[in-house]
């Protein structure tokens, strides 16, 4: 971030929710409207105005940064994730085929969180062509298209006719984009050769690895690994985070305390 | 291996693997002449390394207690997170005004830390006269943090309070932890609070039950 974007963010800070949407249903001031859309979902205001402006601002041309792309667009689409109203997922559908790479991630991002199956074709549409599709973008540091946010999000979503067109996708020569195929593979079958692989990402040489490994096993609440959690080489607070994704995920199975419950809190307790 | 070529070893470390062998191996030397070294890892911001120091430290114990106090870092939140831990682990009550203090700093990490600490005290090294006021600005603080807007500080509170417990009188957890921990478990947002609060009640009881 800029600095002068982190002067107008802590500026935003003090707005009121009317303001906030006010600034956002404006055009003239293009950052003063990105940030609105920021506010909006940052202290999740719901607000059918608010919800108006922001799937409006899903088709805002005006504000474009250098490289083509399209700030504010990326901006409420993480928004309108947070907010959780199922009335944005169709624009968010649109988003799905953006000419700009992060408005398609922020969109295939909202719509995880979102939980609605209509999503569903629209993002396996980006599956096409698979692995050998999947190249980097030349002069950019990303591939075509979001890799891991779709193929994460057709695991949260449970689409299970996604596990054809996923499975390929466990062979990609980015690591990120591997973790990410396990991880919907382990939630579309419940086979933990793929909550294994996620294991066995635990142990990655890079630091950076791990950290992605550890927030998937915490996404997916994988009970197997919470020692190897405990065990890797990472900050303790991304440790607990995962450790608190899985403990999560098992209170929600279980009626009363068990031993493996007991067992993760130990685990968390000794990280805090 | 002298003291002097593993204090070297530390420095010449070049990559994260190497320091976090060589903090191990100036650890296991148990020597309190290793301190002033470890704590400099703590600010080096190499989780790996950071651990193996304040294990180092805590196996130290009582010794590494007032340079740790003496050398915490005001500008580096990370180096005062692992200080505050190592703090935390030893239960010195001499650390006690700094863990209530870092109970409340602006970051979580440090926070957390503090929290779990306040329940770790040895009570028995503090003089009997200073002991009840001591529980009772720790209980009063620890009360307090589990409204903490993080999860994970409120996760620590509910530590820290179990382990408190353990030192206070029966009245005192009825009328003040039990309360407290009963709320967490009913109204809590996060489930991982509403599972720890639930788990920390179950261990007092059943601590409460033995004669």
């Amino acid at each position: 971030m800029q600095p002068s974007e982190t002067e107008v963010a802590i500026a935003a800070e003090s707005w009121t929710t009317e303001q906030a949407i006010a600034n956002l249903q404006q055009t003239n001031d293009p950052s003063t409207r990105y940030y609105a859309a920021w506010w909006l979902g940052r202290f999740r205001v719901r607000d059918d105005r608010g919800l108006d402006a922001l799937i409006e601002a899903l088709s805002d041309t005006i504000d474009r940064s250098p490289g083509g792309g399209y700030p504010l667009r990326r901006n409420a689409a993480k928004a309108l994730g947070k907010l959780g109203d199922l009335r944005a997922v169709p624009a968010l559908i649109d988003s799905l085929t953006c000419s700009d790479y992060y408005v398609r991630e922020s969109a295939a991002q909202a719509l995880e969180s979102l939980g609605d199956p209509r999503a569903i074709p629209g993002l396996l549409a980006l599956l096409e062509g698979g692995v050998e599709a999947a190249v980097r973008v030349p002069g950019k540091p990303h591939l075509v298209q979001p890799y891991d946010a779709i193929l994460e999000a057709l695991g949260a979503l449970n689409a299970t006719e996604a596990i054809e067109p996923v499975r390929p996708f466990l062979d990609h020569d980015v690591p990120r984009v591997r973790f990410a195929a396990a991880r919907a593979l382990y939630q579309l079958t419940g086979d933990e050769q793929y909550g294994d692989r996620l294991i066995t990402a635990l142990r990655s040489p890079e630091l950076q690895l791990r950290r992605a490994a550890l927030m998937d096993v915490g996404a997916i609440g994988y009970l197997k690994a919470v020692t190897p959690v405990a065990e890797t080489l990472a900050e303790n607070s991304l440790k607990l985070i995962a450790l608190k994704g899985i403990l999560e995920h098992h209170l929600a199975q279980i009626d009363d305390l068990d031993e493996a419950a007991i067992d993760i809190m130990t685990q968390m307790d000794k990280l805090l | 291996m002298t003291l002097d070529s593993l204090l070297a070893d530390v420095d010449q470390a070049d990559s994260a693997v190497s320091l976090l062998m060589a903090v191990r191996s100036l650890a296991q030397t148990r020597d309190s002449q290793a301190i002033p070294k470890l704590i400099e890892v703590l600010g080096f911001n190499n989780p790996g390394a950071a651990v193996a120091a304040v294990q180092g430290l805590v196996t130290l114990g009582e010794p590494a207690v007032a340079p740790l106090l003496k050398h915490l870092d005001g500008y580096n939140y990370g180096a005062r997170a692992w200080a505050i831990r190592a703090l935390a682990e030893i239960g010195d009550p001499r650390a006690l005004d700094v863990l209530l203090n870092a109970a409340g700093d602006f970051a979580l990490s440090v926070r957390r830390a503090a929290a779990r600490g306040l329940g770790r005290i040895q009570w028995q090294d503090l003089e009997p006269s200073q002991r009840e006021e001591g529980q009772r600005r720790v209980l009063e603080r620890l009360l307090a943090t589990t409204t903490d807007p993080e999860w994970v500080v409120r996760y620590a509170a509910i530590v820290g309070l179990e382990s408190l417990a353990k030192s206070l009188d029966k009245t005192k957890i009825q009328q003040q932890i039990e309360p407290c921990l009963q709320q967490l478990h009913r109204e809590d947002e996060e489930a991982a609070i509403r599972g720890r609060s639930q788990w920390a009640q179950q261990q007092l009881n059943q601590a409460g039950t033995i004669p």
